[in-house]
C-alpha cells in the first residue's frame, strides 16, 4: 500500500443502502478498493483528498442499459464517448447492449468491447450478449461463450424474441448459467409499425400508435416462460400500468423477475409529440399520464427495481427527419442523476430507494458484491453528489457523441461533483 | 382583429373566427374566378413553392392555379424529381429552397408532421397540402365553404363521416374543424378504420352506416385507402356496408342530403356512379371552391392587399 494510490474523501453524507448506512463520514480507497468508511479519517502524507462538504457520497452508480454504438455505430457514440458521458452522469458501470454492428453475439465481439472500455478507462463497461444470432429471433447465440468471457447479461434489445418456443430456450439456456435474460417487450404484430403511444395524442396528432397491449402481453408470456424454466427474468424499460401489474404479481408469487425504469418515462408522457419533435421518440413510446404515474409508484414501492437510461445516441441528421422514420431512442446518461434526484426533492421517491435503484439493485440483479456498496474490500467506485446545484440542461454540453436529448433547457436541481472509478477520479467538476 | 396566423399548419389548432376569416375571404376570391380576366395582381412578386412529395393532381393543380390567379410565382416540385430522391433529407431540401428567397412552401407528404417540423426550422410561412395520416386542412376548409355556400351556415349540421376514418386527414381536418361550430358529427365505417379516441373530435360512432346518415344534412364519404393494409376482409363486403348507393339513400337518409367526397373516388366501392354524379352530389363544386379557398389562404398568409 503506497499513499500515491491512495485517495480520501471527506466531509461528505455517505449514503450505502447495501449496509443501511446514512450518515457523516470519511471514504478512504486505496488501490483500487474501498479501505475504510468511519468518521473523521485523517489524510496522509502524499495522500489525494477530495473534499466533499455538502455532498451526497453515495457507491458509483450503476446503469444496465446503455448503447455505445461500437463496434460499427461510431459517428452516434463510441466506447470512449460513451464511457466519458457515463462518468460526467455519474455512472462507474454500465451495461452496454448488443445491437451493435456486427452483432455482440459472439466471445469475439465481447472481448473486443471488453478491451475497447478498457482503454478508455473512464466506466466499467459490461457487454450484454444477445440472445439470438445477429438479434433475428431465429437460433441461439453463443450465449456460453459471451458469459465467458465479461458478457454480464443476455438480450437482444431493441428487438423482441417474437418466437415463445425459442425465448423458452434462450431462458433454459441462461438459467443454467446463472446469467440475467433482460426483454424488450414488444408484440411487433401489435405494434404495427408505430410511433408513438396509442391513445389520445396519438390521435391529435395523426400518428400511428403503439398500445399498452403490445408490452403487456410480451411481459405476461414471458413471466409464463421464466416461472417455467427457471431463468431470471429482467424486464427492460418498463413503460405500461399492465406491465408494472404483471411483474408485481410476479414478484409477489417469489418468480425470479425484476425490472426497470428509464428516466424519460417516469418524467415525460406522450403529450410531447403534438410538436413532432424527434427528441421525443423511443421504443417503447413515452406512454400516458397515469401509466407515468403509475411507474414512478412502483419505483417508490420497489416493484421497479432499478432506473436504468436506455442511453441510445443518434446522430443529429438521423434524427431530423419526419417523425415516423426518425430512429427511436434519446441520451440519458448525463441527465439521469438529477432527473432522479427530482423525484426525490419532489417528495416521490424516498432518497434511499432511489440510491439504492442505481447502486445495490442493479448489483444484485447482477450477482456482484463488489459493486454498489462501499463495504471495506469493494471496488472503489464513487459517485459525490451536490444535492442542491441549480442548473439548466443543455444538450449541446453533453459529452456524449450525440446530443438526442428530451430534456434540453430543462431546470435541473442537483449535479454529480466527482465520479470515482476504481478510486481513479475519472470526472469532476 | 383575426389573423390567419404565420402558417397553415391544421385545423386542430385554429378558431372559429380563424376559420371563417378564411371562408369570407374566399367568396370575395370566387368573384375573380368567375370573371374572363381571372387574375389580380395582390401576390405579384412573390415566388410559392408546391413542394409535392406525395401524388397529387387536384390538390396540386389547385394550389398552382390559386397562385397564378394572383399573380404569384408557382414553382412544382415532385418527389421522383427532386433530391429527396437522391436521399437529401426533407430539412436540407426546404433549406435550400429557403435559401433561393423563396416566399412561401406548400408541402404534401405522406409523413404526419412534416410541415410542422419545417415551421420550426424555416422563417417562410408553410402550408399544410396533406400531411400522412394527419390533416389536410385546405380540403376541409373548402368542405365547409362548399357547405356554407349550400346551407347557409355551418352552424349545428348533422354531418355523417363515413370511412376510413382513421387514415383520412380530411376527415380529422374537417372533425377538428366542425367542433367550432356545435356540429353533430356522426361517424360510421369498419371499427377497424376509427381512431382510438374518438372523445377528442366529440364525434359518435354507429357501427350502421344506416343510422349514421339518418337526418344528416351532409354525408361524407371517404375514399378507401387499399394501401392502407388489412384492416376490412374484402372489398365486396365493405361496398355492400359501407357503401353509398341510391337505393341507401332512398331508405335511410334525407331527400335532400348533400353528398360530398375529397376525391379520388372509388366508383363503386365507397360511392356508386348514380350517386357520385347524381343530384346531390358536391363532388364538382368541392373542386371548384378549392381554388378560391386556397387563393384565400394565400392571400391571408402572404399580405398583399384587396383582391380588387
Amino acid at each position: 500500500m503506497s499513499v500515491e494510490n491512495s485517495i480520501l474523501i471527506q466531509g461528505g453524507r455517505v449514503i450505502d443502502p447495501a449496509r443501511s448506512v446514512d450518515g457523516r463520514f470519511d471514504v478512504r480507497i486505496v488501490d483500487g478498493k474501498v479501505a475504510e468508511v468511519a468518521p473523521d479519517l485523517q489524510p496522509r502524507d502524499g495522500e489525494k483528498v477530495v473534499d466533499a462538504a455538502g455532498c451526497w457520497v453515495t457507491p458509483g452508480w450503476i446503469d444496465l442499459h446503455v448503447h455505445f454504438r461500437e463496434p460499427g455505430q461510431e459517428h452516434k457514440e463510441t466506447i470512449a464517448t460513451g464511457s466519458a458521458s457515463a462518468a460526467a452522469g455519474g455512472f462507474t458501470t454500465v451495461l452496454a447492449m448488443a445491437n451493435t454492428n456486427p452483432v455482440n453475439d459472439n466471445p469475439a465481439t465481447t472481448q473486443f468491447m471488453i478491451d475497447r472500455a478498457g482503454e478508455a478507462g473512464l466506466c466499467r463497461v459490461l457487454p450484454v450478449g444477445a440472445a439470438t444470432r445477429g438479434l433475428r429471433g431465429e437460433e441461439l447465440a453463443e450465449i456460453g461463450e459471451m458469459v465467458r468471457a465479461g458478457a454480464a447479461m443476455i438480450s437482444d434489445d431493441g428487438m423482441p424474441v417474437m418466437n415463445a418456443a425459442l425465448q423458452r430456450k434462450v431462458f433454459e439456456y441462461c438459467a443454467a448459467l446463472k446469467v440475467p435474460v433482460a426483454i424488450h417487450a414488444e408484440d411487433l404484430h401489435l405494434s404495427g409499425g408505430g410511433c408513438c403511444n396509442e391513445g389520445h395524442y396519438s390521435t391529435q396528432a395523426g400518428l400511428r400508435g403503439v398500445p399498452n397491449a403490445s408490452e403487456d402481453v410480451m411481459v405476461t408470456r414471458d413471466i409464463v416462460l421464466s416461472r417455467m424454466t427457471g431463468a431470471h427474468l429482467h424486464v427492460a424499460h418498463l413503460s405500461t400500468i399492465g406491465a408494472i401489474e404483471a411483474v408485481r404479481a410476479a414478484k409477489a408469487q417469489g418468480l425470479r423477475v425484476t425490472a426497470e425504469a428509464s428516466p424519460h418515462h417516469l418524467m415525460l408522457t406522450d403529450k410531447e409529440i403534438l410538436r413532432y419533435d424527434t427528441n421525443f421518440k423511443m421504443n417503447p413510446p413515452l406512454r400516458s399520464e397515469a401509466d407515468r404515474e403509475a411507474l414512478i409508484t412502483a419505483l417508490a414501492d420497489g416493484t421497479i427495481d432499478v432506473v436504468a437510461t436506455d442511453h441510445a445516441p443518434h446522430a443529429q441528421s438521423e434524427k431530423e427527419v419526419e417523425f415516423d422514420r426518425a430512429p427511436n431512442g434519446v441520451v440519458g446518461l448525463e441527465s439521469a442523476l438529477p432527473l432522479l434526484l427530482e423525484l426525490v426533492h419532489t417528495g416521490r421517491v424516498e432518497l434511499h430507494r432511489a440510491v439504492e435503484s442505481v447502486t445495490s439493485r442493479p448489483a444484485e440483479i447482477l450477482g456482484r458484491d463488489d459493486i454498489g456498496r462501499l463495504a471495506p474490500g469493494a471496488l472503489g467506485d464513487v459517485t459525490i453528489i451536490e444535492p442542491d446545484t441549480q442548473w439548466t440542461f443543455d444538450r449541446m454540453a453533453l459529452r456524449s457523441k450525440s446530443k438526442n436529448s428530451p430534456f434540453h433547457g430543462r431546470q435541473m436541481t442537483g449535479r454529480v461533483r466527482a465520479t470515482i472509478l476504481e478510486g481513479k477520479l475519472v470526472y469532476a467538476v | 382583429m383575426t389573423s390567419l396566423g404565420k402558417h397553415l399548419l391544421g385545423l386542430r389548432d385554429l378558431s372559429r373566427e380563424q376559420i371563417e376569416l378564411v371562408l369570407d375571404n374566399a367568396r370575395a376570391m370566387a368573384q375573380v374566378n368567375e370573371r374572363r380576366i381571372k387574375k389580380v395582381p395582390t401576390l405579384r412578386g412573390l415566388t410559392i413553392i408546391n413542394l409535392f412529395l406525395e401524388n397529387s393532381t387536384r390538390t396540386r393543380t389547385s394550389f398552382e392555379i390559386a397562385a397564378k390567379r394572383l399573380s404569384a410565382d408557382a414553382v412544382n416540385i415532385s418527389s421522383s424529381g427532386s433530391s429527396v430522391a437522391k436521399g437529401e433529407t426533407l430539412l436540407d431540401t426546404a433549406r435550400n429552397l429557403e435559401a433561393m428567397a423563396v416566399d412561401c412552401i406548400v408541402i404534401r407528404d405522406s409523413h404526419s408532421g412534416s410541415p410542422h417540423q419545417l415551421a420550426q426550422h424555416l422563417d417562410i410561412p408553410i402550408v399544410n397540402a396533406g400531411d400522412g395520416t394527419n390533416e389536410h386542412p385546405t380540403q376541409s376548409l373548402l368542405d365547409l365553404y362548399t357547405i356554407r355556400e349550400k346551407r347557409g351556415s355551418l352552424e349545428g349540421l348533422k354531418i355523417a363521416i363515413v370511412g376510413d376514418i382513421l387514415h383520412s386527414r380530411v376527415a380529422r381536418s374537417n372533425m377538428f374543424a366542425l367542433r367550432n361550430f356545435g356540429a353533430d358529427v356522426r361517424l360510421s365505417g369498419p371499427a377497424t378504420l376509427m381512431p382510438p379516441d374518438l372523445s377528442i373530435f366529440g364525434a359518435r360512432y354507429f357501427p350502421d352506416m344506416d343510422e349514421a346518415i339518418a337526418d344528416a344534412d351532409v354525408i361524407m364519404m371517404l375514399r378507401v385507402q387499399f394501401e392502407r393494409g388489412a384492416n376490412i376482409p374484402s372489398v365486396r363486403e365493405y361496398s355492400s356496408m359501407y357503401g353509398l348507393s341510391s337505393t341507401r339513400l332512398a331508405r335511410a337518409a334525407r331527400p335532400d342530403v348533400l353528398i360530398m367526397h375529397p376525391g379520388p373516388i372509388n366508383r363503386g366501392v365507397e360511392l356508386n356512379p348514380d350517386v357520385a354524379d347524381g343530384p346531390y352530389s358536391l363532388v364538382l363544386d368541392q373542386v371548384t371552391s378549392g381554388v378560391a379557398v386556397r387563393m384565400a389562404i394565400l392571400h391571408l398568409l402572404l399580405g398583399g392587399g384587396s383582391p380588387e
